[in-house]
């Protein structure tokens, strides 16, 4: 951290790495988006918090008796 | 830029901090006497060629207006480049996919031993022990199906606020207030005092915010109040490396999944979210449209995102390759921060955990909340989905934890 540099020197460093930045590589939204959604459904199947499991399947939930909501 | 003795009032405002006296003075100590011992290698990059530096020659003479011109000529600049390529919104591309139905998660355990606020906690990779760190100063591991204890180390200081259970389940990793990352090996033997075999393995000048083990027990990485990042060799306690880039105290941390390479995120006071090449120490990507403290930041199940929790009551989700923010959660009814996030196997799900004592589940990608979850009598301070993605663990100052599922 920057607690022993002067102000122009902290300056300084953002400056060189806003200019490393802006040069870097981008894709765009319609292509990376669509790369996430993707790699959602092809493992949606094994995400248990989203589509759940019998109850005697899942190690947490309760065997038997009530469960008052 | 936080500095000095400014930034421990507005600590001690922000109650997120401890508010013990003795903390907040050593802690303006430790700020006004500088970094000790940690290396400023990092700072000297390769030279760019000539024709590449294309804006800015640093003459001596410049000034501190003309640096910030600059700084915000190339900031400006920066979000020209990346709105080039905002062609579409994430819930746009996620219209065709179905909505989520009704979600029904409840509390199936309840972990109660704490004798004060939980801070942390972290899975073990067997899916079921967990350790837990408090402001008490204790830090126990769990046994998440059956609710047993199965160890507790007391620390020499209070608010331990970062743990982390090593990959191999054999150890876990603590520190907090003391400015420290310690590592304790855990024992078989339930009656071997685990603080005898202590290891201090990292020293900050500031609190320790987060930590966690990298792929091996090897080497753990640190995020501190002195506004740095650290990898450290567990054996010989060495600094590998270290991370310079926030303006204030960072507050956490994620590492890349192991298949996506070396690199980890950092969220801090100063609004920003960086993400770091842990083998050169340089920041590759730096986002800032927080307007508030970065509480949480967490990978995106494939690597190619992460999501964010912010003080300023929202999450966000930032696309690596697109290079931008690419979704908000938020609800105006929602207006107290959010402390930690992670999210589900796929990644559909996001999971929040606030200081409203909610826990708020969003549809990461068409971006609306699908669920509430109530329970929790104090803010929850940490939230992890558990390894295999059957449930998820909420921390609490209400000195609880839940296991939900």
């Amino acid at each position: 951290m920057a607690r022993d540099m002067s102000d122009i020197d902290i300056l300084k460093m953002e400056l060189q790495q806003l200019q490393k930045e802006v040069k870097n590589e981008r894709e765009p939204v319609s292509k990376t988006a669509k790369e996430l959604v993707d790699w959602v459904e092809a493992n949606s199947a094994e995400d248990i918090l989203l589509k759940g499991v019998p109850e005697d399947k899942n190690p947490f939930k309760e065997k038997g008796g009530c469960i008052i909501t | 830029m936080l500095r000095g003795s400014s930034a421990v009032a507005i600590d001690n405002e922000r109650n997120k901090h401890p508010s013990d006296v003795i903390a907040a003075a050593s802690a303006a100590r430790a700020r006004r006497s500088g970094r000790v011992g940690l290396a400023t290698a990092s700072r000297s990059t390769s030279d760019p060629h000539p024709a590449e530096m294309a804006t800015h020659e640093l003459h001596p003479n410049d000034t501190l207006t003309t640096l910030k011109m600059e700084s915000e000529n190339l900031k400006a600049k920066l979000e020209e480049e990346r709105a080039k390529l905002h062609d579409v919104e994430l819930h746009q591309v996620a219209e065709k996919i179905e909505a989520l139905g009704q979600f029904v998660m409840k509390t199936r355990r309840t972990l109660k031993g704490h004798g004060n606020k939980v801070l942390c906690m972290d899975w073990c990779k067997d899916k079921r022990r967990i350790v837990s760190s408090s402001q008490d100063g204790k830090v126990i591991v769990w046994d998440a199906f059956t609710t047993n204890k199965e160890h507790a180390v007391t620390m020499p200081c209070t608010w331990v606020m970062a743990c982390a259970y090593a990959p191999s389940g054999c150890a876990v990793a603590c520190g907090g207030l003391d400015n420290k990352c310690s590592v304790y090996p855990l024992s078989l033997d339930k009656n071997e005092n685990l603080a005898a075999k202590k290891k201090s393995v990292a020293m900050h000048t500031n609190y320790l915010s987060a930590c966690s083990f990298t792929n091996s027990d090897m080497q753990i990485l640190t995020s501190s109040g002195d506004g740095t990042c650290a990898l450290w060799d567990v054996e010989s306690g060495q600094l590998l490396q270290s991370f310079h880039g926030h303006g204030a105290d960072v507050l956490c941390l994620d590492l890349a999944p192991s298949e996506t390479g070396n690199t980890f995120v950092s969220g801090g006071c100063d609004k920003k979210a960086n993400v770091w090449d842990m083998r050169s120490g340089q920041c590759i990507q730096s986002f800032e449209t927080h307007e508030s403290d970065i509480n949480s930041v967490r990978y995106y199940p494939s690597g190619d995102a992460f999501a964010s929790g912010s003080d300023d009551a929202t999450c966000r989700l930032y696309d690596l390759r697109a290079d931008r923010e690419v979704a908000i959660y938020s609800k105006e009814s929602i207006i107290f921060g959010a402390s930690s996030v992670d999210f589900s196997l796929s990644g559909r799900l996001l999971f929040g955990g606030y200081n409203d004592y909610t826990i708020n589940v969003w549809d990461v990608l068409k971006g609306n909340r699908v669920s509430i979850l109530f329970g929790h009598e104090n803010r929850v301070s940490t939230l992890r989905v558990s390894p295999d993605g059957t449930a998820f663990c909420s921390g609490s100052w209400d000195h609880t934890l839940r296991i939900w599922a």
